[in-house]
């Protein structure tokens, strides 16, 4: 649609023009079954199409019975649902690992994975990892060897590293560096995570 | 994302029942590529079918051939005890790939479907008659560092992305596919095609099928091989050229060889030639010569992508030398 198809007409105010012009971007923005179903009135069909779905699943220990839109992702979920706002949302398509959470204690990318999928599934944020006010070996030890700098990464970190050693993926600093490489940190503390995740697998505790 | 209808099914029978009642449905597995091709606004179906409780998780045995379910993840297949002492080619590979976290949710099914990660595809203010038939290819004249060497098509120099691939069609595995009939099964090699003058299409899955696992015959190549990947970072990168390199010594002679590359083509591409060269030959650094010149007669470069035309002979040798000095 070209730009001046849009103008509105002489005497519209500019309410009903935003007005007209929202329903038109609303109808662009919609599938086209969902169009075919507006115009023939077959609002079952649409209701159906944005139909919201029951979904129960617990997060840090804590059960949760609602419902979602099918295109809410985890990470969308634990933040705007559940105000968990410690998952971060970095870059969105699974290239920075910051919204790294653990769903039945694997780590996944939460952008990537839509909360629906996750019917009955026992998911851990950073804000389940410490006890109480003691905190998890592994956020201890971040804060012990300055695995950070300006703090956006490390949420995602946090989890990665602790899923790192659960996997027993932590030989050397090179296995190291490879398993923790979907976790990108642009202030560049990675020797310091990599120290954080040593000394937390030396000291032996399960985490 | 343009939100869709979202349904959750429990057998492949219903999967398929399902797909084929509407053409703008897609099957949603680990969803890794498809949750972020929805998001940029590369596809919008209008139905997902969520399989993931389909249960074709099994990594296991069966006669002489390993049987792999299509929605095993890739880390389960990678840190798999039988994978890693029968097809440990398949376990290298697989963990080149991705990130951990990626890897814990992809699945194999999901790996072979997965899109190019092509910039022209990604990008839908581009030109791309892959995303968008008829809009011409953006690539072509366009920044092609990551394209491919071979069997490019005018339409089309995207390439397949997968290392998991690679090692695939290196050991001879087979797909078994189904639909609302029955079952049937397919060499590896034939899953993927060539871009040609149709390149919408990456492969030879019919709109009305799933795929249900993988096949792959037990072998003699466990012992000497080497899956090389060279990126623009040490990890987490996609292959700007990748080798799966494995095979069969007595006595320093070659019994049998498999040889393959990723990230040169639209499909995983077996390299036939340099195979039956050195079959039966010495394994020398001068016979890996000969075998990565024999691999690179039909290249062609796109500018950005020239320098592949030496890297890749290149990796060939290097990962045959690595293959060959593992025992």
């Amino acid at each position: 649609m070209k730009s001046s198809d849009q103008k509105p007409n002489q005497g519209d105010s500019r309410r009903d023009f935003l007005k007209k012009s929202s329903v038109i971007t609303a109808i662009a923005l919609t599938p086209g079954v969902a169009v075919k179903a507006a115009e023939s009135n077959a609002d079952e069909r649409f209701a159906q199409l944005f139909e919201k779905i029951p979904l129960k699943l617990t997060v840090n220990n804590k059960a949760y019975q609602t419902t979602v839109e099918p295109r809410v992702t985890l990470l969308d979920y634990l933040r705007e649902e559940l105000h968990l706002t410690g998952t971060k949302k970095g870059c969105d398509h699974g290239q920075c690992g910051a919204c790294t959470v653990h769903v039945d204690g694997q780590r996944v990318n939460s952008c990537l994975s839509l909360a629906v999928m996750n019917e009955g599934k026992k998911i851990t944020t950073i804000e389940g990892l410490a006890n109480g006010e003691t905190l998890h070996p592994m956020q201890a030890a971040f804060i012990k060897h300055d695995g950070f700098q300006c703090g956006y990464c490390t949420p995602g970190q946090i989890m990665s590293a602790v899923a790192c050693v659960r996997e027993g993926h932590t030989g050397s600093r090179a296995d190291i560096s490879e398993y923790m490489s979907g976790n990108i940190c642009r202030c560049g503390a990675y020797p310091n995570i990599v120290d954080a995740i040593i000394e937390v697998k030396e000291g032996g505790e399960t985490v | 994302m343009i939100n869709f209808q979202y349904l959750r099914t429990t057998t492949a029978k219903s999967a398929i029942a399902l797909l084929v009642k509407d053409k703008n449905a897609k099957f949603l597995a680990g969803g890794t590529n498809l949750i972020d091709l929805m998001k940029r606004g590369v596809t919008a179906p209008e139905k997902l079918i969520d399989i993931n409780h389909v249960p074709l998780k099994q990594i296991e045995q069966i006669g002489n051939k390993i049987h792999i379910g299509a929605l095993a993840s890739n880390s389960a297949v990678a840190d798999n005890a039988l994978i890693k002492e029968k097809l440990p080619l398949l376990s290298w590979a697989l963990q080149a790939g991705a990130s951990a976290q990626l890897r814990n949710v992809a699945t194999v099914g999901g790996n072979m479907m997965q899109r190019t990660r092509c910039g022209y595809f990604y990008d839908t203010e581009m030109p791309c008659n892959k995303r968008q038939p008829g809009t011409g290819c953006g690539a072509m004249e366009g920044f092609n560092r990551m394209h491919a060497i071979f069997g490019a098509s005018e339409k089309c120099i995207a390439v397949h992305p997968s290392d998991m691939c690679v090692a695939l069609i290196a050991l001879d595995a087979e797909v078994v596919v189904a639909n609302a009939k029955g079952e049937r099964k397919m060499l590896f090699k034939d899953f993927h095609r060539l871009a040609g003058d149709t390149p919408q299409l990456d492969n030879n899955l019919k709109a009305d099928e799933m795929i249900i696992r993988l096949e792959i015959p037990v072998n003699n190549l466990a012992k000497n091989y080497h899956y090389l990947k060279v990126r623009d970072r040490a990890s987490y990168a996609f292959a700007l050229v990748s080798v799966a390199a494995a095979f069969e010594l007595s006595n320093n002679k070659i019994m049998d060889i498999r040889l393959a590359m990723g990230g040169v083509a639209h499909k995983p591409w077996r390299l036939t030639a340099s195979e039956n060269f050195l079959k039966g030959k010495e394994a020398t650094l001068s016979n890996f010569e000969q075998a990565a010149q024999l691999a690179m007669k039909d290249a062609k470069g796109f500018g950005g992508n020239d320098f592949k035309l030496k890297l890749a002979p290149n990796t060939i040798i290097e990962a045959l030398n690595l293959a060959k000095s593992k025992a």
